[in-house]
């Protein structure tokens, strides 16, 4: 389709990237350097680097001081063209692009929902102008305000409940990874013209999902004509492909930059970009015009910006996040489909980051590890991750059977083929209290009312594992089916209201999309049923009093189970043992199975996560006690992870039991969240040598004895 | 004929400091010492624990030997010599298989009498870590309860037999945290011919709270952690002990 090599691409290897079609992993395999040396090549940080670094310091202690927000956008409406130019220092930055006109000033994002925008300017101190509520409430619509419409009674009941939690109905679902290295291997103009033959060649007949699709199509242009305008504002020509490092980067950038300036959505990543840039990286280190100072000074520049990405957010949004979290995750490393791997020196480079610029979240970096890694790379990772805590690990050699070698992380878990595959994030249904309204017939343990279907509670003095599990499995049926539809809903609407226009035209023009659902919990229904099974569990009922919204008892919940008293000890999940881990093992396939019974939005594939990293504390305190003894209020255990100080066996009996689930019932990812203070992994060799030897010290004394 | 169990305090799946590489550590329960540095207590008392056999262990580290294929199992305790027929069918096993085996132990069982006891078990025994806690006798039994004789004995059994050794000392001041004390140590250990480390471990307190919930007064309640620094001085006060006994044993031989 292209009319010839560019002569940016001088130099590369040309292949079906450069003769037939958009194809990056095809660049990459083509031209990639593979390095299996150690970090002794990495360069310190440039005196540029640490004074742009230490102004950043700065203005996050400013933002820190004056209570979480330095400066907030009420009028502007954030697009990927709103602003003018905004920096740090011009004349020092060798990467540049802010969201707004200056660093540290968050954007207007009302498409997502306009009360989440207001909420998040009131609690810093700022008010929206009265003209953009009146526009985004009379005029123009939003994604919030679509879903409410649409949703249910059940629905709305389930979101208050918190047994359906963290829904993206209120913001941008995120998750979404644009292809940003687009931009700087084709240029912007190659793109449109990419896209145009797209439409041009769609289906003409004008059924609602070919209608979607052109006017989908057309919103992606005019993205990409957006885009390019972009770089104009800040002084550069991106319609043409990028034909040095510097512009690589830098093209990539505006791509991730656009998008963020157009999305506030839970989690935008970036993709799998090191490796990428690295072919440029090489090229100019090969032809002289670049010094390894240089190359890591461009890297250090970049990711500074990734760490300066903000958004609007409100504390309850905070809350539930744990913090203000953006996760611009970058997948590092792997191994290709033939078994090469693919660490380059860029690998080492954005891990270098945390050395130049000091430890941060974000980017979230995050290691695609396979046992086929190089040593020396597998050394370093290992070594920073020691020093400093910011390194995420996930199995290549699991994700590669089912998404080839060009995929990448969203958020913290999802996988996903870049520029091919997309997800419909649908946060996650609450399991453990699930088993809460199994036990007591769909009524809410906490408000007392009828949230779940009335079925009929459990009865009698002990619970009965079989009675119990017989119930149990008919709610996570009622639950499933109202989840996957309350996503349908939302993911409409955020299509109809939200649509990811930028990120899209990144992506070829026949997606594969998946529903994402997650669970919570886990730990927590493992060892309760554990405990159901192989103990004694007395449920203890009470009489709850059901209050309106002023406080006012307007009716009574009789003989709700509100506690459990265990009696005797049993099997608990995070010491490899099977009695116990298999119960999670089922619960898992159980589900999964559930959910695949349902239609959903767009055709879409169903997977399911295992992965709450910081949410799982808010849903602690929305959930009951439980019967393996955890009591209310108490955080579930993050993702996948045992809970709490339950895993008595060390770190491999605890790796174990998470390792028994099963991959392919939770395509869309497993997290377990582990830290271990470093002397615990080995000892120092300051202190220890296990290869001492009596004859060589017997030498080593006598020329001593003679020195002296 | 009865299934052969040992009484097990716990197994550890993750053992990074007991041994060469990641180990699958077993403690073993009951031990006759009452070192008043312990932090495991709750290993001291005979005949609790549970029962497990050869295999229930193995099979424990079998399902996840992919972790300890450049370590292996480490016998540790609670002090496994005082289950001597189960540590040797446990290691014997364990070698059958292709497993290193470690042994951690005080040598306190160790019987100089009839050394031929244990020469079982010293066949399928990879590595001896052997703690000795203090090498002046009178010491060593005020800081242990036990006296030192049969350690050193056992320490000697070792080398005879060509059995790796690490010695492990813990540096508790007020009590190991004298140059002369670790020179002297030093000098026993150059008559160890299959020495091959020496593992000087600063005295913590992390113990302290088994001891409040066992309702046994913690013995060192005065004496503070030793830190870093002291344990790498001490090291050296030992290898300088143990250089200055080679050159003398050197120099003798010449004549």
């Amino acid at each position: 389709m292209f009319k010839s090599f560019a002569p940016e691409w001088e130099g590369f290897e040309p292949g079906r990237w450069s003769n037939t079609s958009v194809n990056v992993r095809d660049f990459i395999q083509k031209n990639i350097t593979p390095y299996d040396g150690d970090e002794s090549f990495l360069e310190g940080p440039t005196e540029a680097t640490t004074k742009l670094w230490e102004q950043v310091m700065d203005l996050s202690r400013q933002e820190r001081e004056a209570g979480g927000v330095l400066d907030m956008d009420t009028k502007i409406i954030s697009t990927i063209t709103s602003h003018g130019p905004g920096y740090l220092n011009k004349d020092l930055e060798k990467i540049v692009g802010f969201q707004t006109d200056k660093p540290f000033k968050r954007s207007l994002q009302p498409f997502g929902g306009i009360r989440m925008a207001q909420q998040a300017c009131k609690e810093y101190g700022y008010e929206v102008d009265p003209e953009v509520i009146e526009i985004f409430t009379k005029y123009r619509k939003t994604h919030n305000q679509g879903v409410f419409d649409a949703y249910t009674p059940e629905m709305k009941l389930a979101r208050h409940a918190a047994i359906l939690t963290g829904l993206p109905d209120a913001y941008g679902r995120g998750r979404i990874v644009g292809d940003y290295r687009r931009v700087a291997l084709y240029g912007v103009d190659m793109l449109i013209e990419d896209k145009e033959h797209q439409k041009a060649t769609h289906f003409v007949r004008m059924t609602s999902k070919n209608i979607r699709l052109r006017e989908e199509l057309s919103e992606q242009i005019n993205a990409l004509k957006d885009l390019k305008k972009l770089g104009e504002i800040y002084g550069f020509d991106i319609s043409r492909p990028a034909k040095n490092a510097q512009e690589a980067v830098q093209w990539l950038y505006f791509g991730y930059l656009a998008a963020v300036k157009e999305q506030n959505g839970a989690a935008m990543s970036l993709g799998r970009t090191s490796t990428f840039l690295d072919i440029y990286i090489q090229r100019d280190l090969e032809r002289g015009i670049l010094t390894e100072k240089e190359a890591q000074e461009l890297i250090d520049h970049f990711i500074m910006k990734l760490r300066l990405v903000k958004f609007a957010r409100t504390p309850e949004y905070n809350s539930l996040f744990s913090g203000d979290p953006t996760w611009v995750t970058e997948s590092i490393g792997g191994v290709s489909v033939d078994g090469q791997h693919m660490v380059t020196k860029t690998s080492f480079r954005y891990l270098n980051t945390l050395n130049n610029l000091g430890t941060a979240p974000e980017p979230n970096m995050t290691i695609l590890w396979s046992t086929r890694l190089p040593q020396n790379f597998k050394r370093f990772c290992a070594k920073m991750s020691i020093k400093s805590s910011s390194i995420q690990y996930e199995n290549d050699d699991l994700m590669r059977v089912t998404h080839g070698d060009d995929y990448t992380i969203a958020c913290c878990v999802s996988s996903m083929r870049v520029g091919k595959e997309m997800q419909f994030f649908g946060a996650r249904a609450n399991l453990a209290k699930c088993l809460l309204y199994a036990i007591n017939g769909g009524v809410d343990e906490r408000l007392g009312v009828q949230v779940g279907p009335k079925y009929r509670p459990v009865e009698g003095e002990y619970l009965d594992y079989d009675d119990v599990m017989e119930k149990y499995d008919d709610m996570m049926e009622w639950l499933a089916g109202l989840y996957v539809n309350t996503l349908n809903v939302i993911h409409y609407m955020h299509d109809k209201y939200s649509y990811e226009r930028l990120q899209m035209a990144l992506h070829d023009r026949d997606v594969k999309r998946y529903f994402a659902t997650g669970i919570a919990g886990l730990s927590v229904v493992a060892d309760s049923l554990s405990a159901i099974k192989y103990a004694k569990v007395k449920p203890i009922r009470k009489d709850i009093e059901i209050t309106d919204k002023q406080g006012n008892v307007i009716d009574v919940a009789k003989n709700v189970v509100v506690d459990y008293k265990v009696e005797g000890d049993f099997p608990k999940y995070g010491n490899d043992d099977d009695r116990v881990d298999q119960i999670a093992v089922n619960i898992v396939r159980t589900f999964m199975d559930k959910i695949r019974k349902h239609h959903t939005y767009r055709d879409s594939l169903p997977t399911m996560s295992i992965l709450t990293i910081t949410s799982n504390v808010v849903y602690g305190k929305k959930t009951g006690n439980t019967p393996d003894g955890r009591k209310q209020g108490v955080p579930l255990a993050p993702g996948a992870n045992p809970m709490h100080g339950r895993d008595t066996h060390g770190a491999v009996a605890s790796l174990s039991s998470v390792a028994k689930l099963p991959f392919r019932h939770a395509q869309d990812g497993i997290s377990n969240t582990f830290s271990i203070i470093p002397d615990a992994l080995g000892k120092n060799t300051k202190i220890f040598a296990g290869d001492l030897d009596i004859d060589r010290l017997t030498q080593e004394a006598l020329t001593e004895d003679e020195d002296q | 004929m009865e299934k052969l169990t040992g009484r097990i305090h716990s197994t550890e799946s993750f053992g990074t400091v007991d041994g060469p590489g990641v180990r699958f550590v077993v403690f073993f329960q009951g031990c006759p010492m009452r070192c008043l540095f312990c932090h495991n207590p709750d290993t001291w008392e005979f005949g609790k624990g549970t029962e497990m056999t050869v295999d229930e262990i193995l099979q424990a580290y079998e399902r996840n030997k992919a972790f300890y294929q450049n370590g292996g199992i480490t016998a540790t305790g609670g002090e496994p010599m005082a289950q001597l027929e189960f540590l040797t069918a446990l290691f014997a096993e364990a070698k059958r298989r292709g497993i290193h085996t470690c042994l951690d132990t005080s040598g306190i069982c160790y019987d100089p009498a009839c050394p031929e006891r244990f020469d079982a078990l010293l066949s399928v025994t990879d590595l001896v870590m052997l703690d000795i806690k203090h090498i002046d006798p009178e010491r060593h039994r005020a800081l242990t309860s036990q006296p030192i004789d049969r350690i050193l004995a056992f320490a000697k059994r070792l080398s005879e037999k060509g059995i790796e050794i690490w010695i492990r000392h813990v540096i508790v001041p007020g009590w190991t945290d004298s140059a002369e004390e670790q020179e002297r140590l030093g000098d026993f250990l150059a008559g160890l011919k299959t020495l091959k480390g020496i593992d000087c471990l600063p005295y913590h307190d992390m113990g302290k709270r088994k001891y409040e919930e066992l309702g046994i007064p913690y013995p060192l309640a005065d004496t503070p952690p030793a830190d870093k620094e002291l344990a790498i001085a001490a090291r050296e006060h030992i290898l300088k002990g143990l250089k200055k006994r080679l050159v003398a044993e050197y120099k003798k031989k010449q004549g």
